[in-house]
């Protein structure tokens, strides 16, 4: 379903702050597959959701979706083939504009939008149903503005909004880091329950190591721009969270600095 | 200071808010909608003014002659976001950029700095001689208001249609627009195109009501214009909270505006200062809003677990 192929991007190529974030990087994932994305600050896990968006253009290599290379689709174009939650609540909406207002707009991803109505009566009561799924009450609030909600509500919204119409890919950039430990579980679990009821393919970025482990069918490290750890199938059911410390220090030749990672 | 000179000056005044209202509802696009200040607005009032005078003095329709002026306000719009989106200029300079441009332009078209359009020889849409003593459906305060209510009614379906709710997003959350599949630099173009062919239209209702178009009819426009966003959403932000009351609201700024600088004339103040008083006004009124921020709000609370999750 998505075929990264050695994909190089330099930041700031020729000046002091020159960063090599991704190295020749290589990925590909099946259909239906649910990779957790772990790393420390700087391995290039962002960088990599953004090379597959497009929200730059990559210095080597060619990124595929559903057979299509998209290396040279703009961020816009390629959109219509995926859904992202970003890790800032206020990324992924726009808060001066309704809950079903939102709504309407990411139904319409990769279509042309023309001078048709931007919200139909048909669709409010589907987006009514819809929000029922989250569980926050918000299918009685269609109407209120969005910049009302919390981070957790915006977030549940935008995975929503996100999955509306099925993308190819699901692009969850750490997208409940900014929420608190309650909030994160609850929007975790809607993630979890939204992907498997369409068995959506899914890149889900996170600092929780336990997370990481609990959710999906394969996990990936990332280290300097380059995936150190790629642990699926059963022995990703087994997985501990010690054991992928030791993983990493075996990978890595350092120790697992990140407390926060750990415990979660 | 007699208050009868006062009064009888309202009919006019309200006729010059009312055209300038257009232009507001031009600028409330941008400035609002789009989150883009664009300063082509200085330089598109008279480019709308000089096709519309140029045009009639040629022997065109009243109504062609407007048209004419809308869609040549509409290419400086997108002069502006060619500026913008294709050579990746900043916002401001883009504006400043055409503005400088348009001078010229507005030159070209007019042949000299300016041009004046006899009310007796053409059939105008609207003049300063239309207030008193003409038939009601000639009245320019009349025809001016019917535009206004027209061109809301179009522009509150046209933001509520798919592509116009693509530029709200766009200048809401660009980040977000572009996630959802929406080629955020054409949103960009269209709706300055849209805000400045409202602006150039603006510009030829202005033309004809004062008989003449000049180079410099347009200097300062923006401000005035942003004047009229701020004053009509300070006075009926309140009670208009649909989006086509939120325009009207503009519109009704706009002449509130212009009654205030009546008032300051007719108080003795010298014409000359106008501009710097109405330049004092607009800066106090975006202040408000960071010193209400910086002065008056307690500290924010902070949020849940703060990073635990």
């Amino acid at each position: 379903m998505l075929e990264i192929r050695n994909v190089t991007k330099i930041f700031n190529p020729g000046t002091v702050n020159e960063k090599l974030a991704l190295d020749n990087f290589s990925l590909t994932l099946e259909a239906g597959d649910f990779v957790t994305v772990i790393g420390g600050n700087g391995a290039g896990k962002s960088t990599m959701m953004n090379a597959i968006a497009g929200v730059w253009s990559v210095d080597a290599g060619q990124i595929i979706i559903d057979g299509e290379d998209v290396t040279k689709l703009s961020e816009h174009k390629r959109a219509k083939y995926l859904g992202r939650v970003f890790q800032d609540p206020m990324t992924g909406t726009a808060a001066d504009m309704g809950i079903e207002e939102n709504l309407a707009l990411a139904k319409r991803r990769g279509r042309g939008r023309f001078l048709r109505s931007g919200i139909t009566q048909k669709e409010r009561e589907e987006y009514r149903e819809l929000l029922k799924i989250l569980g926050l009450g918000l299918e009685e609030r269609l109407t209120s503005k969005v910049g009302l909600l919390s981070g957790g509500q915006r977030q549940a919204l935008t995975l929503l909004m996100a999955t509306l119409q099925k993308p190819k890919l699901l692009l969850l950039d750490e997208h409940t880091a900014a929420l608190d430990p309650k909030t994160a579980a609850k929007v975790l679990e809607t993630t979890e329950y939204i992907v498997n009821k369409d068995n959506l393919t899914t890149l889900m970025i996170t600092h929780n190591m336990k997370d990481a482990i609990a959710h999906g069918n394969r996990l990936i490290m990332l280290m300097d721009g380059k995936i150190i750890l790629d642990i699926r199938g059963e022995e990703k059911k087994r997985l501990t969270v010690e054991d992928l410390l030791h993983k990493f220090e075996a990978a890595s030749g350092e120790e697992f600095a990140n407390d926060k990672a750990i415990l979660g | 200071m007699n208050i009868l000179d006062l009064i009888n000056a309202m009919p006019g005044v309200f006729a010059q808010g009312l055209i300038w209202g257009i232009t507001a509802i031009g600028i409330y696009i941008t400035y609002r909608i789009l989150d883009f200040a664009d300063l082509t607005v200085d330089g598109s009032l008279c480019t709308g003014g000089a096709v519309c005078i140029m045009m009639m003095l040629s022997g065109y329709n009243v109504f062609i002659s407007m048209l004419a002026a809308t869609g040549a306000g509409m290419l400086t719009g997108l002069a502006t976001g060619l500026f913008h989106t294709f050579m990746g200029i900043d916002p401001i300079l883009s504006g400043i950029l055409s503005q400088l441009a348009l001078w010229s332009v507005n030159l070209m078209i007019m042949g000299k700095a300016n041009q004046a359009i006899s009310v007796d020889k053409y059939s105008l849409l609207v003049s300063l001689r239309y207030i008193k003593d003409v038939p009601v459906y000639k009245n320019t305060i009349l025809v001016v208001a019917v535009c206004v209510v027209l061109l809301v009614l179009i522009l509150y379906w046209f933001f509520g249609t798919e592509f116009g709710c693509a530029i709200r997003a766009t200048g809401c959350n660009g980040d977000m627009a572009r996630a959802q599949g929406i080629n955020t630099n054409f949103t960009k173009v269209v709706a300055l195109m849209i805000s400045n062919g409202l602006v150039g239209l603006s510009g030829a209702l202005l033309a004809q009501y004062q008989g003449f178009s000049d180079v410099n009819m347009g200097r300062g426009a923006i401000v005035i214009g942003l004047a009229a966003v701020i004053i009509g959403e300070a006075v009926f932000g309140k009670i208009f909270r649909n989006f086509g009351l939120k325009l009207i609201g503009v519109a009704l700024g706009s002449i509130i505006y212009y009654i205030v600088i009546q008032i300051v004339i007719w108080l003795g103040a010298p014409t000359n200062s106008l501009k710097l008083f109405t330049a004092v006004i607009v800066a106090i009124f975006l202040a408000i809003p960071y010193w209400k921020e910086k002065y008056f709000t307690k500290p924010a609370v902070k949020k849940g677990g703060g990073g635990h999750a």
